[in-house]
């Protein structure tokens, strides 16, 4: 984009000489290129696909297209870019450049026919990496530990033979409430009630940890908390981002796809296939079209004057990232506009990965939801009837036929009329497909199109045409209110957004320095370069991209993938960067169990329930996250896993555990998101006022944090205090921030004060007074209060009965429901607020 | 720094903590009162730039939607001559317009312009009171960019990059210098009340841990989001619940030895200080007859902005790093004249008022105050409403338009750069978003090309790979 204007150093001493002589390949022009040229362009490096070290390669060119035109030198790119001195398009970019009597001598060698004799024939094939992650997994066998007993299981060998290198002992095993809590956080999300608790205190069988693990992962809720995470690494959001930032009403329908895939465990390799790549599995049922929404969680820019064109691209990039970073631990994105400067990735290999993505196109369809078909279709008849009344009233048609030719004549004959261009401007950004369904005539569009249409007409009839004006303002509001209003009596069917195959796809072209509207070097669709090739004969589009991803020979998505979950369950990936397994990114700390657990997953069929099932049940999960101080000087950061980790609970798990603490908490799986109260202010910094938030005051207002609604202009501020993403571009790891801002959103938010008075009305209703102080520590922290916690807290509840016997107005304030038990909700915010409650241990 | 070395340190820095006395024995009071020992566990403690910068704070108003350069900063009587005609094919051919076509006519602005101060920069007749302040401004009338709708614009202009997810410039501020108040955040966002096209991305931390990220201080009720205590809580309960988390977190601290939970001990005791001193920061009661005067506060016409400049001045103050004040809309591709004297009407006294008194203050040295907009407009007109003759706007024209800065480390009393007679080209020294960004952060003290954060394999900085620092601009 930038320095896309030329500046043409003028070199009239080269003019001169590029006339009048011929100059030798291997004499005069040969050494030049080899100083200046080679160190970047030749056949390992191959800069922007240029090699200037083989004849045949250098006349073929770069990304770019030709940079050697045989007899005009005034057109060759090499002549340019040699003899300019702007800083981003001379070359070579650093260094001396060349001399003008060097531009000269190849300006002239280009004008006399650019000659390259013949060399030896260079071979062209791809330097393979010696790079850890892109080396193929195999199986390790298990390291010998002396202390066996330790290991329950083919995890602990690994992590304790690591420990036994270092001398450093493995931690005790946790105390079995801070198992239960563990266990239930990370599998579920939610905290364990008492009774779960008291229930496998007593349990003394002796695989009742396991069997604890296994009810966990039977909970419904076992994959609204896997679901979240990979709605992290998906940037699933509810709105459309960017400035108009229009809200995507049924981007939950994907959301539910995930949480029940997760529930009915469906093989990771299926599960990703059919989010890449549903719509073209032979067959597709309806949940395979809606798990494509995958990608249609990327961003739409609707902001008025968008080039659409650009947008698109915008969102093949985003798509295309995401895939790198989701399914391979690529950073692909640094080749959007160059090749990656550590990894092998070359821009060549971008595009061709955006080449399987740039095949397909948005689409939404009818993805009804068990039960909902039948009573729409039933009262389809007599609603279509109704509405063909109404547009009858209100001559919609004939107003709607005028409206369209006005419409197309504006896009044939741009700048005639300045106000129905700004109508097509307007409605461009607007309305995907809209020039080719007005230019499909009225017989031919589907039915889907048309009212399409119709509702686009009838909120925007167009610049007023003078004996029609008072007839369209009527189509705007009162055929409209009443249109809408049969609307809302009906009964709906769930929509989805999904993603499918272009009977006529475009090619990909490279784009030049990023700029989609430099097309370089047309590529076809194929896996970067430096892995595993396609399967022989597969056809070139998204499935076989999936079926690659998941292929034996895939070096990467088993090892990216339970990466992910070791991170899940103790804060760090084996790979610290687990979106990162390029150069850049961290060495796996322990390669060999790595290896192992990506080959295990593989073995068990690609199953997240069996592979979590080991990893939890393991005896290195089980340890105490106590500190210990020795670690601290040998492994501060926990690399090794002497002890388990402490680690604050993600955003909307400390959310779902006020609600689940105070008795709140909706357990509704699925659905639509939630609008849970909102400080005035917030939705008003979006654009225009375009943002609207109605605090739900129903069951909604109690769903979990993972259905609060997301807008990406305008997040939920609690959602953000604490690390959220921002949903822009996938999210592999969150970070855990401590701020003073969370302290007040716990302290004061209207949310966790609800949450507050709530667990005090438990208290003091469910339990004899005696009980209620361990019964609050049971309810907030899975624990009953040590003897020192007791007498605090005591202390403190008797300061807050002082308080509130002194001044009933305030007791009321604090607690309306139940004024005398005031002092408990106190308390209650108290607990709430603690270290220990936001944290699983 | 990246994140593993930024982890480590902090884990020795920990750790040497822990065994130089044992943060259980050393008592929890101490910890908070020894500025040295609880400073190495918050991210947000003051820190040295690469060289001593003349800016210590920033106050960024942001003019969103993109103020009119030839009708504000720059005078092109040519316009007049050729108003009515369309522009030569070789000029448009390269140019992208969100709205109108490359054949629209030329629209002259009917501003008078004339010399102010003693530099003799030449202002329209819309800004009298930024005018009078010409002495102190550096106007660049050769900004440029490469976005053309307002989004993309605003996140180049504030990230360096169209692709969201980046740091914004007040979270790269206050991750390279810190914070110097103890009782407020480090970066703080006001709004004139109206939404923008970048919402909350305007000042996100990106990929920045989230203490980076812009507190908006809010125009109602709270200042800060969930400041006051809920109902029911008096000072005196709010104190006593504190001290019971405060008591009972040590207790975990002790059996754990986790400090994350000393972090977070610190925090509840910042956000309760917060408590007191944000309300304190937003009343202007004890501001005198002649300040309120100065800025307008008590006038509806210009009492919004007013009190945003105000308030600026009151966190700069108390040691706030960054504001951004951010108001919508300059997007006048529509009703010109009117939405663009409104406009100034509304914010230019004040503005003007924010520099007087911090100058009067001795503050403007060690401040940086920038005015501007993500681009700026076309010399040719837009027509959204035929019929109506006062209906012509201007579209959107990333190719050339003005800011202006002034204190920090600025050169006042200067003109950078130079456009065309239409103001359509720049013809003398261009400065790209980047080269501004540079220009910030090296006025607080920062080589540009060394703020840097890793991120996904690669070490990213607010100017991407670009920006100079404009010499031209430097005092």
């Amino acid at each position: 984009m930038r320095g896309a204007l030329v500046l043409w150093a003028a070199v009239p001493a080269a003019v001169i000489l590029s006339a009048q002589s011929k100059p030798d390949f291997a004499k005069d022009v040969r050494p030049i290129l080899a100083r200046k040229c080679v160190m970047c362009h030749n056949e390992k490096l191959a800069q922007n696909g240029l090699r200037l070290d083989d004849g045949d390669a250098a006349l073929a060119g770069s990304y770019s297209g030709k940079v050697i035109l045989p007899g005009d030198s005034a057109r060759s790119k090499l002549a340019a870019r040699v003899s300019s001195v702007k800083k981003g398009f001379m070359m070579p970019p650093m260094g001396a450049p060349l001399t003008p009597a060097e531009v000269a001598t190849i300006k002239a060698w280009i004008d006399a026919g650019a000659e390259w004799p013949r060399a030896a024939k260079a071979s062209t094939g791809v330097e393979k990496s010696k790079h850890w992650s892109f080396q193929p997994v195999a199986k390790p066998g298990l390291p010998e530990v002396s202390n066996a007993a330790w290991a329950r299981n083919p995890i602990d060998r690994f992590i304790l033979a690591r420990l036994e290198r270092e001398k450093i002992a493995p931690s005790p095993e946790a105390p079995r409430t801070t198992l239960i809590r563990r266990a239930a956080l990370d599998l579920t999300g939610l905290p364990p009630t008492p009774e779960e608790v008291s229930a496998f205190l007593a349990d003394t069988r002796a695989d009742a940890y396991e069997r604890l693990v296994d009810r966990l992962l039977a909970s419904p809720h076992y994959g609204e908390q896997r679901a979240r995470r990979w709605l992290d690494q998906a940037r699933y959001a509810d709105s459309d981002g960017y400035e108009k930032d229009n809200v995507r009403p049924y981007a939950w329908r994907w959301r539910n796809y995930v949480i029940d895939s997760y529930n009915n465990d469906l093989p990771f390799d299926r599960f990703i296939t059919e989010q890449l790549a549903g719509d073209l599995l032979p067959g597709a049922r309806q949940e395979q079209l809606i798990a494509t929404g995958f990608h249609r969680n990327s961003l739409t820019n609707r902001e008025g004057g968008v080039d659409r064109k650009e947008n698109r691209y915008d969102q093949l990039v985003n798509r295309t990232n995401t895939t790198g970073t989701v399914f391979l631990g690529l950073t692909a994105g640094c080749s959007q506009c160059h090749d990656h400067k550590y990894d092998p990735i070359k821009q060549k290999d971008y595009y061709s990965l955006m080449a399987f993505l740039n095949r397909s196109e948005e689409a939404d369809i009818d993805a009804p939801l068990p039960g909902e078909a039948g009573p729409m279709m039933r009262a389809r008849p007599e609603y279509l009837e109704r509405r063909r009344h109404l547009m009858r009233v209100y001559e919609v048609e004939p107003l709607q036929a005028e409206w369209e030719t006005h419409m197309l004549g504006a896009l044939d004959h741009p700048g005639r009329d300045l106000e129905w261009d700004f109508e097509i401007s307007n409605v461009i950004t607007m309305f995907d497909r809209f020039e080719a369904i007005l230019r499909t005539p009225r017989e031919k569009r589907s039915e889907r199109d048309q009212e399409r249409l119709m509702y686009w007409f009838m909120t925007h009839t167009g610049p007023a045409r003078d004996r029609d004006a008072g007839h369209l303002a009527c189509i705007k509001t009162d055929f409209r209110r009443r249109l809408t209003d049969l609307d809302n009596a009906q009964p709906k069917v769930s929509q989805g957004m999904i993603m499918t195959e272009l009977a006529n796809p475009p090619d990909t072209f490279i784009a030049v320095k990023g700029d989609y509207r430099e097309k370089g070097l047309k590529v076809d669709p194929a896996p970067p370069a430096f892995l595993p090739p396609l399967a022989e004969g597969a056809e070139r589009n998204r499935l076989s991209l999936a079926r690659w991803l998941v292929s034996k020979e895939n070096p990467l998505t088993s090892r990216v993938a339970v990466n992910r979950l070791w991170q899940e369950m103790f804060g760090r990936g084996l790979v610290l960067t687990s979106e990162d397994f390029g150069t850049q990114g961290g060495k796996p700390s322990h390669p060999e169990l790595l290896d192992w657990l990506a080959s295990e997953f593989r073995d068990n069929g690609w199953s997240v329930k069996q592979t979590l099932r080991l990893i939890l049940t393991s005896a290195t999960y089980r340890q105490s996250s106590n500190t210990r101080k020795e670690l601290m000087e040998t492994d501060p950061e926990n690399v090794l896993l002497a002890r388990q980790s402490r680690l604050r609970l993600e955003a909307e798990n400390i959310r779902d555990s006020a609600l689940a603490a105070g008795g709140l908490l909706n357990d509704q799986i699925g659905g639509p998101s939630a609008r849970p109260p909102q400080p005035a202010g917030v939705a008003e910094l979006g654009y225009a006022g375009s943002v609207k938030w109605a605090n739900d005051e129903g069951p909604a207002r109690y769903r979990r944090g993972l259905y609060t609604f997301f807008q990406r202009t305008t997040p939920y501020p609690m959602l953000m205090n604490f690390d959220e993403p921002d949903s822009n571009v996938a999210c592999s790891r969150r970070r855990r921030s401590n701020s003073p801002l969370q302290a007040l959103n716990l302290l004061n938010d209207p949310v966790f004060i609800e949450a507050a008075q709530a667990f005090a009305l438990r208290v003091s209703r469910e339990v004899p007074p005696e009980r209620r102080l361990d019964y609050a520590f049971e309810l907030a922290l899975g624990r009953g209060p040590t003897a020192r916690e007791r007498e605090r807290m005591q202390k403190f509840l008797d300061q807050q009965a002082t308080a509130f016997g002194k001044d009933k107005e305030q007791a009321k304030a604090m607690l309306p429901m139940e004024p005398a038990a005031a002092a408990w909700a106190g308390a209650a915010r108290v607990l709430l607020n603690l270290d220990e409650f936001i944290t699983r241990e | 720094m990246n994140e593993l070395e930024f982890l480590r340190l902090r884990n020795r820095r920990r750790f040497l903590r822990e065994v130089g006395g044992g943060i259980g024995m050393l008592g929890l009071s101490h910890l908070l009162e020894g500025e040295g020992r609880a400073a190495s566990i918050n991210p947000l403690d003051p820190k040295p730039p690469h060289f001593p910068g003349k800016a210590k704070n920033v106050i960024f108003m942001f003019m969103e939607g993109a103020p009119s350069q030839m009708d504000l900063y720059d005078p092109k009587p040519e316009l007049q001559k050729i108003s009515g005609q369309t522009l030569p094919e070789s000029l448009t051919s390269q140019l992208r317009l969100a709205f109108i076509k490359k054949d629209a006519k030329v629209l002259a602005s009917p501003r008078v312009f004339k010399p102010y101060g003693q530099c003799g920069t030449e202002f329209s007749d819309y800004i009298p009171n930024i005018a009078s302040c010409a002495d102190d401004i550096c106007l660049v009338r050769s900004m440029y960019t490469e976005a053309f709708n307002h989004h993309p614009g605003q996140l180049l202009l504030f990230t360096g990059s169209i692709q969201l997810g980046r740091p914004t410039m007040g979270a790269w501020t206050i991750y390279g210098l810190g914070s110097e108040s103890k009782n407020l955040p480090g970066f703080v966002v006001l709004t004139s009340g109206v939404g923008t096209s970048g919402g909350a991305s305007n000042f996100s931390s990106g990929f920045l841990p989230s203490h980076f990220q812009g507190t908006l201080l809010r125009n109602a009720g709270d200042p800060i989001l969930y400041l006051s205590n809920p109902e029911g809580v008096t000072a005196e309960t709010q104190r006593s619940a504190l001290d019971a988390i405060r008591d009972l977190n040590q207790e975990r601290l002790t059996d754990t030895g986790d400090m994350e939970i000393a972090s977070r001990i610190q925090n509840y005791e910042l956000a309760y200080r917060m408590q007191t001193s944000a309300p304190d920061l937003v009343d202007l009661s004890k501001e005198p007859a002649h300040i309120r005067e100065m800025y307008g506060i008590d006038d509806p016409v210009t009492k919004q902005y007013g009190t945003n400049c105000l308030l600026a001045r009151r966190m700069v103050e108390r040691g706030v790093r960054f504001v951004l004040m951010m108001d919508a809309s300059w997007d006048q591709h529509s009703n010109l004249n009117k939405g663009l004297k409104r406009n100034c009407d509304r914010t230019e006294k004040p503005a003007a008022a924010l520099i007087k008194d911090l100058k009067q203050r001795g503050l403007l040295d060690s401040t940086l105050v920038v005015w501007g907009g993500e681009f700026g407009r076309t010399p040719m007109v837009e027509i959204r409403n035929a019929s109506d003759p006062d209906n012509a706007g201007r579209d959107h024209h990333p190719l050339a338009y003005s800011m202006w800065l002034a204190g920090g480390g600025i050169k006042g009393g200067t003109v950078v750069g130079k456009t065309d007679d239409i103001a359509f080209n720049i013809v003398e020294d261009k400065v790209h978003v980047h080269d501004l960004q540079a220009t910030m952060m090296h006025c607080l003290g920062f080589d540009h090309t060394k703020l840097t954060f890793r991120h996904m394999g690669r070490d990213f900085r607010l100017t991407d790979v670009h920006g100079e620092v404009v010499k031209k601009m430097l005092a």
